[in-house]
């Protein structure tokens, strides 16, 4: 039994009077909590020994998909290898105890790594400045549009009120057009799943504030109309955005930048291997061309002399986005990635992660429809509609994956691919590995086809099966106080 | 090349494979003209020469271990069980994707689980998320959700609140048909009443508060509950989340929602992140809070299983109709978060909070007592507190320096009315001979 039986929360392993540490026992002075400002609610914190609080996390990770135990197949996610080295930079004291006040003379190292950082991923996308304080994509995409806005705003355009997404947009170009007050309005795909350009034509005008735009796109086929499009939309006034999910095949074979956009995001946590930490934190440093720079996030790093100094702040400021300086740990990472991967590297990235996933398009074109059947870059969509008609949905591929040892590839996205099953193996991947995927494919799409109720009620050999997400949702026990009463009222129904 | 397993016969076979002859048939899409872009960058390295170069950066730096650090100001340097990095270090949680395949996170999402289980408890609400990027934009998404709840334009935000928290809540809500107003303090820190009073009206959809607040001041916020809801406003409070386990919790006041900074709570300064913003409300709120939510249910089985609940609040779901475009959060932090407050335990977390509190307390006696310095001694305190010098603070800084001591945060930076007053930080890592020795150096100033 390699995973452990006792599934119960740290508040039901708890004993009263068990601890792990120890605090000073010393007091200094004479302090004392006024009446009025005390707590007085006790504190139901669990009370564990400290070998049974590890156990507990141990075994609680035990329970995990990751990328060191799993090859994850998950479109648009980038799930490449998170390098130790990384790591072990992240961890050192002379990084983590510098705080985030200090003067810029303490922290030469610091600010030499952020500027370095910078200059590199100008260099990489083509852009002329970064601000390294976004902590995620979405939180890139929300500072990206506020800049669009601000830039609207000093040109006193304010009739700019739509911004343009392809219907094959991640979720957050819509939600965070929406929180920056625009008006969404979704662009048409065609066959080829670009961007359909006739459908472009017809939405564009003088109240188009931008368009968003993922390239290679969520379909994993790049705008080859990119410079028509990124004409198009300037000569309306419009800026164009570049969300950066997808970066991983361009590196050092084609920049943003070049393309015509003004504003870029980039997923530090996607392309340059910082861990994904079960959700975060990751970083989405934003880029802007020179017409943008007045209106940029502070602080940003600047080089003065042998030194790097916090710049002034931009005249026009959009002001700032997150307290201090942005995801430190992630972004050190980052830069330690970039030094070992180095400008010759670049290209070998770009080049695994095209040669991976084309190799798995080919080997699985035959066993299930592409969606856009050509080569592909970083990426690709196979669109279960034929298994559909046996009752087996893309989610249940994805699921019975898990027995063969793989995690899901991303299900029933993009949105204009019906049963999309969304696969991006990257570079890090062997041969080996992926042919042990592409088995594990066939051996599914027989299933379906011979006992398709398998696949349908899978996996069977996770800890769980098919958790209960409706319930979950009408019922929501979301604390250990809330399963408490719950199983209160359970139990006062049985012996009722 | 490190990390690539693909060697050059082996490219050659996929080509093959693939069908094509190279790279440049599988790119035909791009342009020509964007392809091979000229970059400024410098080759790749080895792992020992990066290594290398990783130390020598490190080593112009002067850390809070060179120095004896009274830095505070939002930023708190804590003990954090060694535990705890042994936790996060595990792979499985570390590398692991966003649990959306529960049968493959159950690891994450119970320990998820765990950490909203452990909020809601700390800060005496019912329902926490699982993290937002850091304190400020918790604070913002806060805003957001009181705009929206009350269909009211206007947030109104102590100054006592710290001073990057207002100012993103600004950024995020500039242009917008809303508007964010201060209410001050008075000359001992605390928030003002009456400006307070003047400023709650029927405009108003929420009130920020922090407590303790940006100058350590533990707030009294008796009645402040009351007033607000009866102005049919929400109250928003923010602050330190240890304190919470002496001094009263936001739930305890009545607060509608508690959104702040979770730092304190296991992980390092770090220069400023990765830290974790925290995110609880009531009952009557949990539809409208935003980001990623863990719930407990039942599995095809009938056995307990943890999954992500409450999606249809999502981007990922609802697209251009979400309440909020969130989406990567801090997750590890909150796996620390939940460690720290699981090595600590029932006890611990109050010794934690007790600590602070004695430590600060022993500090401002000292400073007390020097002659020229002045700090408020009947304010209550939990781990910072603001001293009023008589010199400026850039010559005690330069002469702390010498000492290898930082002394503290000047407030005149963010507070021009302030001048020559700092705010000073003694958290539990501070022993009595660390506080003897900066007294003592102040003294010589």
């Amino acid at each position: 039994m390699l995973i452990s039986r006792d599934d119960r929360l740290s508040f039901e392993k708890s004993n009263p009077g068990r601890r792990c540490v120890t605090m000073p026992k010393e007091r200094l002075a004479k302090a004392s909590v006024p009446a009025g400002l005390a707590r007085r609610d006790p504190l139901l914190f669990p009370e564990l020994a400290e070998l049974d609080a590890i156990r507990h996390f141990i075994n609680l990770s035990r329970k995990n998909f990751s990328v060191d135990t799993h090859f994850y197949p998950l479109g648009s996610c980038t799930m490449k290898y998170n390098p130790k080295i990384n790591e072990w930079a992240a961890r050192r004291e002379k990084f983590t105890a510098l705080h985030p006040l200090q003067k810029p003379e303490t922290v030469q190292g610091m600010m030499r790594m952020l500027a370095e950082l910078e200059d590199g991923l100008r260099e990489i996308t083509g852009m002329d400045r970064f601000t390294l304080q976004p902590a995620a994509g979405a939180h890139g995409e929300l500072t990206g549009l506020m800049l669009v806005r601000a830039y609207h705003a000093s040109r006193g355009d304010s009739k700019r009120m739509k911004v343009l997404v392809p219907d094959s947009s991640h979720g957050t170009n819509p939600a965070t057009a929406a929180l920056v007050g625009y008006r969404v309005i979704e662009v048409k795909s065609n066959a080829r799943g670009r961007v359909d350009l006739e459908s472009l034509k017809a939405v564009l005008d003088d109240h188009v504030a931008c368009l968003m735009l993922t390239n290679p796109n969520t379909l994993g086929v790049f705008e080859e109309n990119i410079l028509e499009i990124a004409r198009l939309v300037h000569e309306k006034g419009g800026l164009l955005y570049y969300d950066g999910a997808n970066l991983n095949p361009l590196l050092g074979i084609a920049r943003p930048g070049d393309m015509g956009f003004d504003i870029v995001h980039v997923n530090l946590h996607k392309t340059f291997s910082t861990p994904h930490g079960g959700g975060g934190p990751g970083a989405g440093p934003v880029g802007v061309k020179k017409h943008l720079v007045p209106f940029m996030p502070y602080p940003l790093v600047e080089k003065k002399g042998d030194g790097v100094q916090w710049a002034p702040k931009p005249q026009r400021s959009i002001g700032r986005v997150k307290s201090f300086h942005g995801n430190i740990g992630v972004l050190l990472r980052a830069y330690v990635y970039l030094k070992m991967i180095g400008r010759d590297g670049l290209l070998r990235v770009s080049e695994g992660a095209i040669l991976n996933a084309n190799y798995l398009r080919e080997k699985l074109r035959t066993v299930f429809p592409v969606a856009v059947d050509e080569p592909c870059l970083h990426e690709f969509v196979l669109s279960l509609k034929q298994a559909a008609a046996k009752g087996v949905h893309a989610g249940d591929v994805g699921k019975r994956l898990l027995d063969f040892g793989f995690h899901a590839p991303t299900v029933h996205f993009p949105l204009v691919v019906s049963e999309a099953l969304m696969i991006e193996p990257t570079e890090t991947e062997s041969r080996e590995t992926m042919d042990l995927f592409i088995e594990a494919m066939k051996r599914i799409a027989f299933e379906i086809e011979t006992e398709p109720a398998k696949v349908k009620n899978a996996p069977y050999t996770l800890p769980v099966r098919r958790p209960n997400d409706v319930l979950a949702a009408r019922k929501p026990i979301l604390t250990y106080r809330d399963l408490l009463r719950e199983e209160a009222v359970a139990a006062e129904a049985r012996v009722g | 090349m490190p990390y690539i397993p693909l060697t050059g016969p082996e490219k050659r076979g996929l080509l093959r494979e693939i069908g094509v002859s190279s790279l440049d048939d599988l790119i035909r899409a791009i342009p020509s003209a964007l392809r091979g872009p000229e970059m400024s960058l410098p080759e790749g390295m080895s792992e020992p020469e990066v290594q290398r170069l990783v130390r020598d950066l490190g080593a112009l730096n002067t850390s809070g271990l060179d120095f004896l650090s009274f830095l505070g100001a939002g930023s708190y340097d804590h003990f954090i069980p060694s535990a705890v990095q042994e936790v996060i270090s595990r792979q499985e949680f570390s590398t692991a994707y966003t649990p959306y395949q529960p049968e493959a996170s159950q690891g994450t999402l119970q320990a998820i689980f765990e950490y909203q289980s452990l909020m809601a408890e700390l800060t005496g609400l019912a329902a926490s998320n699982a993290s937002h990027y850091d304190g400020a934009t918790s604070l913002a998404e806060a805003a957001l959700v009181a705009l929206r709840h009350t269909e009211r334009p206007k947030i109104l935000i102590a100054r006592s609140v710290h001073p990057h928290h207002r100012e993103v809540i600004r950024t995020y809500l500039a242009e917008s048909t809303c508007r964010v107003e201060e209410f001050g303090f008075t000359a001992g820190g605390g928030f003002d009443r009456q400006s307070l009073a003047a400023k709650l009206d029927a405009d108003t959809a929420g009130v920020i508060f922090q407590t303790p607040n940006f100058f350590g001041i533990v707030e009294d916020l008796a009645g402040i509950a009351d007033q607000v809801h009866a102005n049919k406003s929400l109250l928003i409070l923010s602050g330190h989340p240890a304190s919470f386990a002496l001094f009263r919790s936001p739930g305890e006041w009545g607060a509608d929602i508690a959104a702040g900074e979770g730092q304190p709570l296991g992980m390092p300064v770090s220069f400023g992140g990765p830290y974790l913003g925290y995110f609880v409300t009531t009952q009557a709120l949990l539809r409208r809070m935003p980001g990623r939510i863990a719930g407990a249910t039942e599995d095809a089985d009938g056995k307990r299983a943890f999954c992500l609940t409450l999606q249809a609040r999502e981007q990922h779901i609802r697209r251009e109709r979400a309440g909020s475009n969130i989406c990567s959060n801090q997750a590890l932090c909150a796996l620390a978060a939940c460690a720290y407050m699981t090595f600590l335990g029932r006890q611990g977390m109050r010794e934690v909070a007790e600590l602070n509190l004695d430590r600060a307390t022993y500090l401002r006696e000292k400073i007390a007592g020097i002659k020229g310095f002045e700090v408020a001694v009947s304010q209550p305190i939990f781990n910072e507190f603001v001293v009023k010098s008589p010199v400026p603070f850039a010559q005690i800084e330069k002469k702390l320096a010498a000492e290898r001591i930082f002394p503290g945060v000047a407030l005149e930076t963010y507070y021009p009315e302030l001048r020559n007053r700092f705010l000073v930080c003694a958290t539990e890592t501070k022993t009595r001979e660390d506080i003897d020795r900066f007294a003592e150096a102040l003294a010589k100033c």
